[in-house]
């Protein structure tokens, strides 16, 4: 089961709206073995497609680092499918590089890139190939009282974006 | 000797350690010592002799794909790191 916030929740499927038609990726970290994901960190999807995301391999560096420094992991691996169900795809299946993960994806498919649209939001275990979805639990805040940040951090490509548009 | 940091997903190789160290000249020096200590390792990483499309290395903070692939040069006490691609997509 996943337990996420529901501000980071909704931050994820604001991402997801505001890349449509593109894919929209990135990462909540939170602390190791905490399965807590705490950090919301929306990367650029270097491939700038409608069906493929890849974070671009310097941003990827950064954040692995930036992760390790904080003893953090990827809780949480999130990105958008733009045309077709929130369900892993076989290359979504063979890429997926984080056993550890929570892969949740979103579609903004048939409408759902419009604010206030309802939107699909799961959540998978992807494991040497077999995927298995997971129950999704929103909370209001974490019980260990982690407060989740969803501020855009300063190395974050996405905000770094934002920042200069 | 370098340091290699290990990703997640190779640790079952390493018995779980996240740096391990190897010696070489270039990359593909160091991969084979991986492979001397690690079996398995090398064909999680290349692919008919090249450097897998989702998989990235860096020797310190340069991904090899802009400084000569697998002959990279890997000076002593440099850290090489290994990172998937974090990449999917409907397609």
């Amino acid at each position: 089961m996943l337990t996420i916030d529901q501000e980071t929740r909704d931050a994820i499927i604001a991402h997801a709206r505001q890349d449509h038609p593109d894919e929209a990726c990135g990462i909540v970290a939170g602390p190791i073995r905490s399965d807590l994901p705490a950090r919301f960190i929306p990367m650029l999807n270097a491939a700038m497609s409608p069906t493929f995301y890849e974070f671009d391999s310097g941003d990827l560096l950064r954040l692995y680092r930036e992760m390790d420094d904080n003893d953090e992991e990827p809780v949480v691996v999130y990105h958008s499918h733009t045309a077709t169900e929130a369900y892993p795809s076989r290359t979504d299946i063979d890429l997926a590089g984080e056993p550890g993960a929570h892969y949740v994806l979103v579609s903004t498919r048939d409408g759902a890139d419009v604010e206030g649209a309802v939107m699909d939001f799961r959540s998978y275990r992807i494991v040497d190939g077999v995927v298995t979805e997971e129950e999704v639990r929103v909370v209001d805040g974490y019980a260990d009282g982690t407060t989740p940040s969803t501020a855009p951090s300063s190395t974050a490509p996405e905000a770094t974006k934002k920042a200069e548009s | 000797m370098a340091e290699v940091r290990i990703p997640t997903i190779l640790r079952t190789y390493t018995g779980g350690e996240r740096v391990v160290p190897a010696t070489g000249a270039t990359v593909a020096e160091v991969i084979d010592e991986l492979e001397t200590n690690h079996t398995g390792i090398k064909e999680r990483i290349l692919e008919n002799d090249e450097v897998r499309r989702f998989v990235n290395i860096y020797v310190n903070d340069e991904d090899i794909r802009f400084t000569g692939g697998l002959a990279t040069s890997v000076a002593d006490a440099s850290t090489v790191v290994i990172l998937p691609a974090v990449a999917g997509g409907a397609a």
